[in-house]
């Protein structure tokens, strides 16, 4: 950035800074926000996430443009969009390729954050804002994949509003409330496009500022679980802290591109993932008449459908389907462990992570498949196993035998 | 277990595909480059399944992707009256349809994405006379489908061999009547039109699989780019 005593554009930005602060921000956020030097693999997902919904909004803007939010156009117009709009194609693929690999990306930005404790104090609302951001993410994904008004869109949205009519006394009025109408109708999917395109990203928006605005506070956590700031130079600057401008800025491109690899490798060749990204039921137009055989959300949402599922009466699995999610906004206070990393935590924090990892992948696969008395078995086994995983913390944190933590950050 | 675990979480990908109802499914392997069996395949279309079904979603003069020219679109492959840049809407009135079959015959724009190319090569292969269904015909895959044998002139007439077997009953189809193409003859045909279904369920895969590696390719040299930049400046780093 330009120095204030530096020529015609050094006195504009002079100028400018004297009204905003935009250098004082630049050097804030990215020249002086100092990054500890070992981030790893595991690290570029933060960003990649923030790629992502640019993609979604942009995507998403000129999607807006051609869709049409009515149940009797909403299934052709997203076709017309496929075939008569230029580039309309590539528009919705990058739009329904990017909703996955906003999961994908956020499940492994997540998982990060568990093997390396960045939750731990003084971490502790950079992840619940987080996860409030996984929250909004997962109703504004439930809401888009309504739109195309497929038979998977409408049966999906029956399912999902459905499970507010477990809830005693209000449940009934709750779940017309929120659809509009006695059944999903065209009422639903208005008002799900305006929360879709308006209500949602902009709430999406605001979390994300207020994500690293608190991320920015307290410095980012590193694969050792150590704090960079302990150990500072004459000059205040963390020994093995670096800017995350250029630094982080040129290796996060490196990431950007790996990743644009498979995400184009997707679009170009396999948009449909074979029914995983867009599944075969939702090229049948919505028919309220028709209930298909299998009934089942999209693949990122099928952990919690699987534990849903996994118990037998309806309000204990909305019940447990809830508090599944709830387990972790409270891991910040559930882990004891006198170490943050998985890579100096005993055994048993090693164990339980790998246990629970196993779990929630397995319950995803469950919930796309029939569903046999095995099958049924093994997702109880499993949600038992992904609660455990949040219930034991306490204890196997505490009582395992540590590693030594190093002074200074591994290489 | 634990190996059937492992090779399930290898194979979810594969296993979340298809579901659709019917069991062995013949595997048709259609080449989207062969313009001669996509062209084939919509003349076939538009003789034999257009007359009930529609494809709304499709106009005829997209078909200028199979290296047909606007005129012999016009001349060849319109015979419902519509203009070139029109859709492929079906001259039967929807609720004449139902009551004729009992259910208005469904779109077929995207049908090759619903249910799968293997399914509509098999079904359209499973037709045998059965004098107890409405419209005279039966479906090996798609038990009491209300859809006749449209194509019983080049495939002729199939029977149905019922046997119980170890997993409850199994249908066996015999050819009767040969029809005025050879069997050999009529799968070729059947794989055309499905082909030409595929390729109409996503006019789109032929511009996709063309720019597929020019944007591969360029973003193969980005990364180059952009790994070279980030080693240039962690040398400070490390």
């Amino acid at each position: 950035m330009a120095n204030s005593n530096n020529g015609v554009l050094g006195s504009l930005m002079a100028w400018v800074d004297e009204r905003l602060p935009v250098t004082d921000f630049y050097k804030h956020h990215l020249s002086e926000y100092y990054a500890p030097k070992n981030f790893n693999f595991w690290y570029f997902f933060g960003s990649l996430a923030m790629l992502v919904l640019v993609n979604q909004l942009l995507s998403g803007i000129w999607l807006t443009m051609h869709y049409k939010p009515d149940a009797t156009q909403a299934f052709q117009s997203v076709e017309y969009i496929m075939r008569d709009v230029p580039w309309g194609w590539l528009i919705r693929y990058m739009h329904s390729t990017g909703a996955s690999a906003f999961f994908i990306v956020v499940y492994l930005h997540m998982f990060r954050g568990l093997m390396y404790g960045s939750y731990r104090k003084p971490r502790e609302l950079v992840w619940l804002i987080g996860m409030v951001i996984y929250l909004v993410l997962m109703a504004e994904a439930f809401m888009g994949y309504v739109l195309p008004w497929g038979q998977m869109s409408y049966w999906g949205a029956q399912v999902i509003i459905n499970l507010f009519g477990a809830i005693p006394v209000v449940g009934d009025d709750l779940t017309m409330w929120i659809r509009g109408d006695y059944l999903v109708s065209d009422a639903t999917l208005n008002r799900f496009f305006a929360l879709h395109v308006v209500a949602m990203p902009i709430l999406l928006l605001g979390l994300v500022v207020i994500h690293l605005a608190a991320l920015h506070t307290v410095g980012s956590n590193n694969p050792d679980g150590i704090e960079i700031k302990a150990k500072k130079d004459e000059n205040g600057k963390p020994l093995d802290g670096i800017p995350f401008h250029p630094y982080y800025s040129v290796k996060d491109i490196l990431g950007v591109a790996v990743f644009l690899i498979f995400f184009a490798g997707i679009i170009f060749y396999a948009p449909a993932l074979g029914g995983l990204f867009l599944e075969h039921d939702n090229f049948v137009p919505a028919n309220p008449l028709v209930t298909p055989i299998h009934i089942k959300p999209v693949w990122y949402f099928t952990p919690f459908y699987a534990i849903l599922k996994a118990v037998p009466s309806k309000l204990g699995g909305v019940i447990a389907m809830g508090a599944a999610i709830v387990m972790l906004f409270l891991v910040p206070w559930l882990d004891r462990s006198p170490v943050k990393s998985i890579r100096y935590k005993g055994i048993l924090s090693k164990i339980a992570l790998a246990i629970f990892t196993v779990s929630f992948v397995t319950l995803g696969w469950l919930a796309m498949q029939a569903g046999s008395e095995t099958q049924t078995l093994v997702a109880r086994i499993c949600t038992v196993l992904y609660f455990l995983f949040f219930l034991l913390m306490p204890i196997y944190t505490s009582i395992e035998k540590t590693k030594p933590v190093p002074e200074r950050v591994t290489k | 277990m634990k190996k059937h675990i492992i090779l399930s979480l290898l194979l979810w990908l594969p296993l979340a595909g298809m579901a659709s109802e019917g069991g062995n499914l013949e595997h048709v392997r259609l080449n989207m480059d062969d313009q001669a069996a996509l062209q084939r395949g919509a003349k076939l279309f538009v003789n034999y399944c257009l007359g009930c079904h529609s494809a709304a979603a499709m106009r005829y003069k997209r078909l200028t992707d199979l290296g047909l020219t606007q005129k012999e679109i016009e001349e060849n492959l319109i015979f419902t009256g519509h203009k070139v840049g029109e859709p492929m809407v079906s001259s039967m009135d929807p609720q004449q349809a139902k009551s004729f079959f009992g259910k208005a015959p469904p779109d077929l724009s995207v049908i090759a994405r619903s249910r799968g190319v293997d399914w509509l090569y098999t079904y359209l292969k499973s037709f045998y006379k059965d004098p107890s269904r409405p419209v005279g015909w039966n479906n090996a895959i798609f038990p009491n489908a209300s859809m006749p044998n449209v194509l019983v002139a080049l495939q002729g007439v199939q029977v149905a061999h019922k046997q119980e077997g170890e997993h409850g009953e199994s249908i066996s189809l015999e050819l009767e009547k040969a029809g005025s193409r050879s069997p050999e003859e009529f799968d070729r045909d059947v794989k055309d039109l499905v082909s030409y279904l595929a390729y109409m369920a996503e006019p789109a895969q032929l511009l996709r699989k063309h720019y597929g590696p020019y944007v591969i390719g360029f973003l193969l040299f980005f990364t180059l780019m952009a790994y070279l930049l980030k080693k240039e400046y962690w040398r400070d780093v490390h």
